[in-house]
Formats: C-alpha cells, sequence, structure tokens
C-alpha cells in the first residue's frame, strides 16, 4: 500500500501559476458565455478578452522574481516576467485589432472560440519562459503551437489552411527534435530540470564522451529552435506562414511565438554557454550570421510587401541570435529591450498592411500587398504613408526611431563582449551584423520610394478601406510610441537589466 | 539666453511641424521666414559668443538614458560656431531662391526638419546625439532628391542613402567600442565627447578606431574612392537639394574629422597622414580631370566641389593650427561658393532647361548681372586673392607644407587645375557671340534670385578681404586643439608632427 504524500498547500506556491490560471480560467469562461447564449457579438469578446490580458498583465507584473511554485516545475525569474509582460503587450495590443475588422472578411473574430483559443495560446507561452523543467517547457510550446495553427486555420482562405498546414508540419518535426533532444539530456544527465543538468555538466566537464552526448542533446534542441525561431535553414516556412496569415496575426507571430521560445533557447543553451563550452556559442554565432545574411538577401527580390517584411523578421530574429550566443547580462537584456521595440514597430508595420486592400484579388496576381499597391501612397492617404516610413525607418534602425535603440544596444552587447575578450571575431561579428542592417535598409527603404517618390498606380481596383477607428487608435499608439521612444529607453532598459540581472542571465 | 542652442536646434523641429496647418499657397512665405528667424538666432549666437574663450559654450547637459551614458549634450566652440550659421545661411538662401511649384509645401517642410538635423549635427557633443542627428539628415534629403530631381532621382537618391548608411554604422561600432573602453577605465557609460577626449588609447587601439571613424566620415567628404555617390545625387537633386548638400551636408564628414579623429586619436591621425593626403591627392588632381571632361555645367561644379573637399581634408591632416583653420575657414568658403554656383546653375536650368554647356554661349551680353555674379563666384572657387576662396586654400597649403612639401606641391595644382576647368567652363558658356537663338531673349536674374546671390557675393568679397572676425574665433579654438593633441599625443612622431603654433595672426 501506498504512502498518503502529504503536501501543504503553502509548499506549492501556487501565486507563480496565477497568471496562466487567469488566461485559461478566462478562456474557459468565454466558452461557457458561447454555450449559454450562442448569438453575442465579437465585441463583447473582444473586450472581456482584453480585460481578461490586463488582469493578467497585473497579476504577472506583481509576481514576486525568483520564486519557484508547484513542486519546483515553475520557476518565475526575472525573465520569465519580462518576457510574460512583452507577450501579454503585444496581446493586448493585437487583440483590439479583431474590432476592426468587418464579419464578412475576417469572420473569424466572430467566433467566439477564436478568443478562447487566443488565450489558452498565450497561457502556453506564458508557461514556456516560466519553467525550467523541459516538459513543462513542451507542453507550453505545444499548447502554444497548436492552438496558434487552429488560430491560422480560422482566417478561411485557401491560403490561410496552406499556412496552418505548413506550419502545423514544420511545428511537429520541431516539437519531435525538442522532445529527442530534451530525452537525450534526460538519458546523459537523468534529469529534465535545467539546473541540475548545469550541476551535473559541471562535474563530468573533463569525460570527453560525455559531454559529445550532452552536445548531441543541444543540436536536437537547436534544430527545434530553429523551427521556431525561424533560423537557417529551417526557415523556409515563415514566408508561407506570414502571408497566409492574416496580416495583424503575421504580425503577431513574428514577435511572440519567437520570443518564447527564444527565451527557452536562452535558459538551455545558457547552461552549456555558462560552463563556457564555446562550441555551442560558436554554432549559434554561424547560424545568426548566416540567418540574417540570407534572409536580407532574400527579402531584397520580394515583390510582396508581406513576404518581404517576413523575411526581415528572420534577419531580426539572426540577429537576437547573436547577442544570445553571448551569454552575458547586457546581452540578454538587450534580447528583451530588442523584442520590446520589435514589437512596436513589427506589429505596426504588419497592422498597416490591413488599412489598404483590393476590392477584387483578380485571380492571375500571385501577391495581396505588391509594392505596386503602395505607389504614390502620399498623395491618396498622407498620414499613412507618414506612419508606415515611420515603421520602415524604425526597422531601418534609422534613430531616432524605436528599433534604434534595440540595434544599439544588441550591437553594444556584441562590442562589449569582444572588446572584454579581446576577441577580434566579435567585433567582425558586430561589422557583419551593421552590413546587414545597411543591406536591410535597401529593402525597407524600397518600400519608402513606392510610397513617397512613385506616382500612384492607375490601378482603380485599390482601395484604402479599412481604416476603422479601432485600428487607427492601436496604429495611433503605435506610431506614437515608435517616434518618442527616446523618452522611455532609460526606464525600460532600467527594468529590463533589473530582471535579467537578478535571475542570473 | 543660455540654451539658445537648444533654441536653434528645435526652433525649425517646431515650426515644420506646425508648417503642416499652413495653406500651401502661403508656405513660401512661412518657410522663409522661418528660417530668418533662425538665421537671426544663429547671429545672435555669434553676438553672444565670448570670441575670446576657446572652449565649448553655451553647454547644455541633460541626461537622456543615464543608465547608458547618453545624454543631451550639446555646446559650440569656434569651429562648429560658423558652420551652424553658415547652414542657417544656406538654408534661408536655398529657401529664397526656391522655384518648385509642385508639392511645396512638403518641401519646405522637408527644408525644416533637415535644418534640425544639420544643426543638430553641429551642436551635439553627445556621440549618440550626435549619430542621431547624422542620420537622421538622410532622410529628408533622400526625399528632397527623390521627389523632386531629376530623371534619375530615385536611383541617386537611394545610393546616397545607403552609400552613407552604411558607412556611419560602421563608426557606430567605433563609438561603441570607444564608450566600452571608457566603461572599462572610469566604471561608468558615457558617450560625451569631452569625456571620450579625456581617454589616452594605445596605439593598436587607436589604429582601428580611426579606419572605422574614417570609413564614416570619408563617405560623407566624399573621398575617393568613396566619391562615387556624390556626383549622381548632385545631378539628380534639384537646386536647392545640391546647394544644402554642397554647402551643409559634406561639411559634416570634415567637421566630423576635426571633432573626432584628430583630438581622439592623434597619434594614429598622425601616424595615417600619408595614406589620407595621397587619397587627399587623389580627390583633388583625379577629380579635378574629372571636372574638366564634363558637358554638363553641374557636373563640374560637382566635380570641383569635391576636388576642393579635398583640399580640406589636405589642411584637416596638416596637424597643425593653420592647415586646421584654414581648412575649417574653407570648410564655409567652400559652403558660400559652391552653394552660390549651385544657384546660379539652377537659375539657367530654369531658363532654358538644359545645363549642357554646349547650348550656351555669350551669355555675358544677354545676362550681364547673371554673368557677373557668376564671374566672382567662379573666381572664389578658383581660389583668386581678395575672395574667400584664397584665405582658406591658402592657409591649408600653408600649414600642410610643413608636413609635406612635395605633396603640398601637388595639392597646389587644385588652384590650377580649378582655373583651368572653372576658366574653360566660363568662356564656353559666357564669352564669344551668342551662337544659340534660344539664349537671344534670356531674362536676367530677377528680384528673388539677386536676393539670394548678392548677400553671397558680399560675404564672399567681405571675408575675402578681410576675415579676422571669422578666423580669430576659429583660430582660437583651433590652437586649444593642437595644444591638446599636442599634449595628449604620446608616440614621439606625433609629438613631433602636431606643432603648437604661435602666430598665424599674419595672414589677414
Amino acid at each position: 500500500m501506498l504512502e498518503p504524500i502529504s503536501v501543504s498547500l503553502e509548499s506549492l506556491n501556487l501565486i507563480t501559476l496565477s497568471p496562466m490560471l487567469i488566461a485559461i480560467g478566462g478562456a474557459l469562461l468565454i466558452l461557457i458565455i458561447d454555450l449559454f447564449k450562442s448569438d453575442l457579438d465579437k465585441t463583447l469578446y473582444v473586450i472581456l478578452t482584453m480585460l481578461i490580458l490586463f488582469v493578467d498583465f497585473g497579476a504577472t507584473y506583481s509576481l514576486a522574481i525568483n520564486e519557484r511554485g508547484f513542486f519546483d516545475l515553475m520557476l518565475i525569474d526575472g525573465i520569465a516576467v519580462v518576457s510574460q509582460l512583452i507577450i501579454l503587450i503585444a496581446s493586448l495590443l493585437f487583440v483590439p485589432l479583431a474590432l476592426t475588422a468587418s464579419n464578412k472578411r475576417f469572420h473569424e473574430y466572430s467566433y467566439p472560440e477564436y478568443f478562447a483559443l487566443f488565450l489558452f495560446m498565450v497561457a502556453g507561452f506564458q508557461f514556456m519562459v516560466a519553467t525550467d523543467n523541459l516538459i513543462l517547457m513542451f507542453v507550453g510550446l505545444e499548447t502554444a503551437s497548436l492552438s496558434l495553427y487552429t488560430l491560422i486555420a480560422m482566417h478561411n482562405t485557401r491560403g490561410a489552411h496552406e499556412a496552418a498546414i505548413k506550419y502545423f508540419t514544420m511545428g511537429a518535426l520541431a516539437a519531435g527534435f525538442f522532445l529527442m533532444g530534451s530525452a537525450v539530456i534526460y538519458a546523459t544527465t537523468g534529469s529534465v530540470e535545467l539546473y541540475e543538468v548545469a550541476k551535473i555538466l559541471q562535474s563530468q566537464m573533463d569525460k570527453t564522451g560525455f559531454m559529445i552526448s550532452a552536445l548531441g542533446g543541444v543540436v536536437l534542441m537547436l534544430v527545434a529552435v530553429g523551427f521556431k525561431v525561424s533560423l537557417f535553414p529551417f526557415h523556409m516556412w515563415t514566408p508561407d506562414v506570414y502571408e497566409g496569415s492574416s496580416a495583424p496575426m503575421a504580425g503577431y507571430m513574428s514577435i511572440v511565438p519567437k520570443l518564447a521560445m527564444v527565451v527557452v533557447a536562452m535558459r538551455i543553451f545558457g547552461v552549456y554557454i555558462n560552463l563556457d563550452i564555446q562550441a555551442v556559442s560558436y554554432i549559434i554565432i554561424i547560424i545568426a550570421v548566416i540567418t540574417m545574411t540570407l534572409a536580407n538577401m532574400m527579402a531584397l527580390v520580394q515583390n510582396d510587401v508581406k513576404r518581404m517584411l517576413a523575411y526581415s523578421s528572420i534577419s531580426h530574429a539572426g540577429f537576437v541570435m547573436a547577442a544570445l550566443a553571448l551569454g552575458t547580462t547586457k546581452g540578454n537584456s538587450s534580447i528583451f529591450l530588442y523584442y520590446g521595440f520589435f514589437l512596436i514597430t513589427n506589429l505596426g508595420a504588419f497592422a498597416m498592411l490591413w488599412i489598404s486592400r483590393h476590392k477584387k484579388k483578380s485571380h492571375h496576381e500571385r501577391y495581396d500587398h505588391p509594392f505596386s499597391k503602395f505607389a504614390g501612397m502620399v498623395s491618396k492617404s498622407p498620414m499613412a504613408a507618414v506612419i508606415m516610413a515611420v515603421f520602415m525607418l524604425s526597422l531601418a534602425g534609422v534613430p531616432p526611431f524605436s528599433l534604434f535603440w534595440g540595434k544599439l544596444y544588441l550591437i553594444s552587447s556584441v562590442v562589449d563582449y569582444g572588446v572584454a575578450t579581446d576577441e577580434m571575431k566579435y567585433i567582425v561579428l558586430a561589422i557583419v551584423m551593421v552590413l546587414n542592417s545597411a543591406i536591410a535598409a535597401y529593402y525597407y527603404l524600397k518600400l519608402i520610394v513606392y510610397m513617397f517618390l512613385l506616382s500612384p498606380s492607375e490601378d482603380e481596383t485599390v482601395v484604402y478601406a479599412n481604416q476603422s477607428r479601432p485600428l487607427n487608435v492601436i496604429i495611433g499608439i503605435l506610431a506614437v510610441t515608435t517616434i518618442l521612444s527616446i523618452l522611455y529607453v532609460q526606464p525600460l532598459m532600467e527594468f529590463v537589466t533589473y530582471l535579467v540581472s537578478s535571475s542570473g542571465y | 539666453m543660455e540654451n539658445i542652442l537648444s533654441i536653434l536646434v528645435f526652433f525649425p523641429l517646431v515650426a515644420g511641424l506646425l508648417g503642416f496647418l499652413v495653406d500651401k499657397n502661403s508656405i513660401r512665405v512661412y518657410g522663409i521666414a522661418v528660417a530668418s528667424i533662425e538665421f537671426i538666432l544663429s547671429l545672435w549666437l555669434w553676438m553672444l559668443f565670448d570670441t575670446s574663450n576657446a572652449g565649448f559654450q553655451f553647454v547644455e547637459m541633460i541626461p537622456l538614458v543615464p543608465d547608458f551614458g547618453i545624454s543631451y549634450y550639446v555646446a559650440v566652440d569656434g569651429i562648429s560656431l560658423f558652420i551652424i550659421i553658415m547652414a542657417t545661411l544656406m538654408t534661408l538662401i536655398g529657401i529664397i531662391a526656391l522655384n518648385i511649384e509642385k508639392n511645396i509645401k512638403n518641401l519646405i517642410i522637408t527644408l525644416l526638419f533637415l535644418e534640425v538635423a544639420m544643426i543638430g549635427v553641429f551642436v551635439s557633443l553627445d556621440a549618440i546625439i550626435f549619430y542621431l542627428f547624422w542620420e537622421f539628415s538622410l532622410v529628408p534629403m533622400l526625399y528632397i532628391i527623390g521627389a523632386w530631381g531629376g530623371e534619375r532621382r530615385i536611383y541617386a537618391a537611394v545610393k546616397f542613402f545607403l552609400y552613407t548608411f552604411a558607412g556611419s554604422l560602421i563608426m557606430l561600432i567605433g563609438m561603441l567600442y570607444v564608450a566600452y573602453v571608457y566603461h572599462s577605465v572610469s566604471g561608468a557609460w558615457s558617450f560625451a565627447i569631452t569625456d571620450w577626449y579625456a581617454l589616452v588609447l594605445p596605439f593598436e587601439v587607436e589604429k582601428y578606431l580611426f579606419w572605422a571613424f574614417f570609413i564614416g566620415f570619408a563617405i560623407k567628404v566624399p573621398m575617393f574612392p568613396f566619391h562615387t555617390w556624390l556626383p549622381y545625387a548632385h545631378g539628380q537633386a534639384p537646386t536647392v537639394g545640391s546647394v544644402i548638400l554642397a554647402a551643409v551636408l559634406l561639411k559634416m564628414g570634415t567637421y566630423g574629422f576635426v571633432r573626432f579623429s584628430l583630438p581622439m586619436f592623434p597619434d594614429a591621425s598622425v601616424a595615417y597622414i600619408m595614406p589620407v593626403a595621397i587619397l587627399a591627392l587623389i580627390m583633388i588632381i583625379y577629380t579635378a580631370m574629372v571636372a574638366y571632361a564634363q558637358e554638363d555645367m553641374k557636373q563640374v561644379i560637382a566635380y570641383s566641389s569635391v576636388s576642393h573637399m579635398g583640399v580640406i581634408i589636405i589642411g584637416t591632416f596638416a596637424m597643425n593650427a593653420e592647415g586646421i583653420t584654414g581648412s575649417i575657414f574653407l570648410m564655409l568658403s567652400h559652403g558660400i561658393v559652391s552653394g552660390a554656383l549651385f544657384l546660379l546653375v539652377g537659375s539657367i536650368y530654369d531658363r532654358r532647361h538644359t545645363k549642357l554647356m554646349s547650348e550656351f554661349g555669350g551669355l555675358a551680353s544677354v545676362m550681364p548681372k547673371y554673368a557677373l555674379i557668376y564671374g566672382i563666384m567662379l573666381m572664389a572657387s578658383v581660389g583668386l586673392p581678395l575672395t574667400i576662396g584664397f584665405v582658406g586654400e591658402y592657409l591649408s597649403l600653408v600649414g600642410f607644407f610643413k608636413v609635406s612639401p612635395t605633396l603640398t606641391v601637388l595639392a597646389g595644382t587644385s588652384i590650377i587645375l580649378g582655373a583651368v576647368y572653372m576658366l574653360t567652363l566660363y568662356k564656353r558658356t559666357f564669352f564669344g557671340p551668342v551662337t544659340n537663338d534660344a539664349n537671344k531673349k534670356l531674362m536676367d536674374l530677377d528680384g528673388k534670385e539677386l536676393t539670394a546671390l548678392v548677400p553671397l557675393v558680399a560675404i564672399v568679397i567681405w571675408l575675402g578681404i578681410y576675415p579676422k572676425p571669422v578666423l580669430v574665433p576659429i583660430d582660437n579654438s583651433v590652437k586649444a586643439l593642437t595644444s591638446f593633441m599636442h599634449e595628449k599625443a604620446h608616440t614621439p612622431k606625433a609629438k613631433a608632427t602636431i606643432l603648437v603654433s604661435k602666430t598665424t595672426r599674419e595672414v589677414k
């Protein structure tokens, strides 16, 4: 007969679970409401979702740092908090965009399930970043990913189905690799808790055979991370999936799932980088350099703005991975700062794609958002063109717009590391990064050239119809925060650095 | 008026933003009014400026990102003072002479934003703020060239943007490097240039940093072999774009050398005098020859502009007070003279819609005022004594003579070659019989153009005869700079080369 196990409620520290529970409870609430009364308008659900996210935000913000809970599965450290906050802000900016769309064109928002799934997804991402247990990471990853596949598919166009299935296939593969990697790590070290893994690795550093198999686990993990963060050579799905999803969804996907996976990568690879296993950081840097360069080259030749933005976000992911390979506090803080600024700009840029559309899509045209659609936009809707240009300049890293500060801090962390370790190759890495920024400037400029310098196309089917108040408000907020970023760089930097350094990264 | 510099920087910004509310038929007057106020403010700055003080004045410092050492840190000294005045003057002149009707509101507002960036670059003493204005200046210029330019305007605009953007990103790495070194030495982050001045770096580090900054500045100047964007930009830009580009934007590069490279890396600067001087010489001689081969009047002036920038570089790298003072004075004179020449080419282009020299001939009899002003500006460009061009060119060359007489002789050919292509241009355009019927009824300069050009002529002659009011403050600051560099340099070669001069006053 088994001994009864007594667990005191205090030792579970359930407060660490509160943010995710709020999101899950909210999702269930939405489903229950739908069960009782099914003809409710989407505005109810949008506002409800926003309120739940607000409460979630508050719960996350008030979490005590460096706490463990729920049988030590949950780890609430600084990066868990800061990444959850970024995820929630991105979600809060994304959800109200649903208010804007007409029910006919974007009918996915008329289903309450959409919002329930959305909240499940948010909870999944929150689980992913708030643990150092490989199994819980996987559970969070799968919860989030499965919801996300469905959200994409609910857009219900042929492109969306294709995108969802493509993403699902790739995601399943990535999940497989993640599991394999976890299995190898478990097989070699006997633990799925990363802090245990770190201890065991440290004690076994001199055993070559052991380290080789441990590194094998890292390589499998890297494949999984590569798929999710869209690093070369696992980035192929990105442009197609983004193209198939609705524009704001694509913007959301370029930030939140990637950030969650970057945090996972930071935790897993951080173990190895902190133990000074150079091979890991070299692999990551090489992949990062190839990713940013190749994606830039591909972005140069795109004819579609959405695909261009997809490639550009791959290239930005490469940037972030380069900082991740350093394993310094500044490098890790710069990643969150970068994502914070990138969120504002990229979500804005994708949302802007929404405001213009063809009345009727002619079927010989391959693309939804060809560059030619934006020709002479400045004469038709000058404000929209100016805002789009601001987002493009910000993405290119032109000061004083937001992403410049992210880029500055990120490149600074690379340069610092190079000077501190007296390794010329990190300076070279920084040079490669800035040259990539210069290449990237070309395709961002291309859109500006179309909008400002070319005359409008004669095409009468182009209409600028989707400008509703919620969209304008959200884009206004994003544009203002992009332009005035200099005013809040300091508090943001202080906050992020404090959280990251307090959790020992 | 402690914060006059902030007013100077942000007044055009506010005016530009409010400009959106002004009706497009009244925007020209609005632009002229704002630019005049800005110009008067900059003159007032000169009035308030203590010419006997060689250091930084009107210092303002507001921490922006204290954790990372970035602050809004502005000040002005003798070196930047006159470049600021020239920038406001040339913007004013550019707006007065404007004769574009298409989208004029956007153009005026863009010019005001550009003015913010230009003034910002010359007053910033914080590297990141400097970089911010430096990069931001690209955006309005991209729009000016791209929207109001000639046939291949988009190619020219994008080329201009990408070239400078790439170069300045390399410079940014240099800045981050210095900032980290400063951090590891002092324990605090700082991007203040005055803090960086105090940093004595080993030569091994200095040399890399020197080249990192060099790439950023050299592309802007533009030095050979990075100069290829400039003829395109000038060729395609509208008149006002060319005026501002030649007069002010190019000076950012040479100013950067004086403000950053020399005081921060005195040893590396001395060590690389020869490579830099040879590049500058190639610039001077090669582009002068290219200028001679041009058919297009504007291209001649564009290439001559590159050629004269070479003399400025030579003067800067003379590493003594004469040379540096001369190069700064030459920046001013080059700004005024080339700005005026671009205006003149612009006005003939407006009349005939061509800039080819072969289309003209005998204009002196049809447009006497035009020919006169053109002649004066041309002589100033060549460097005739008693014009503004002579003072700076002479001082630069005198300064460099102490470094290398041979190279100075070669650099001196700029005057001869300049005379060759400029006089050829003048001969083909203005002398001889009026061969082309289209030229017989050309209007002489009208009131608007005269308003823009006559003040420039007055300045050219005034400062050519009596440069002292401008030279003395520059000279004071430059002497402080050279003695600082002399102090800071630690390699024997640099100590020997950087001369702390006692006399330059004999040139008056």
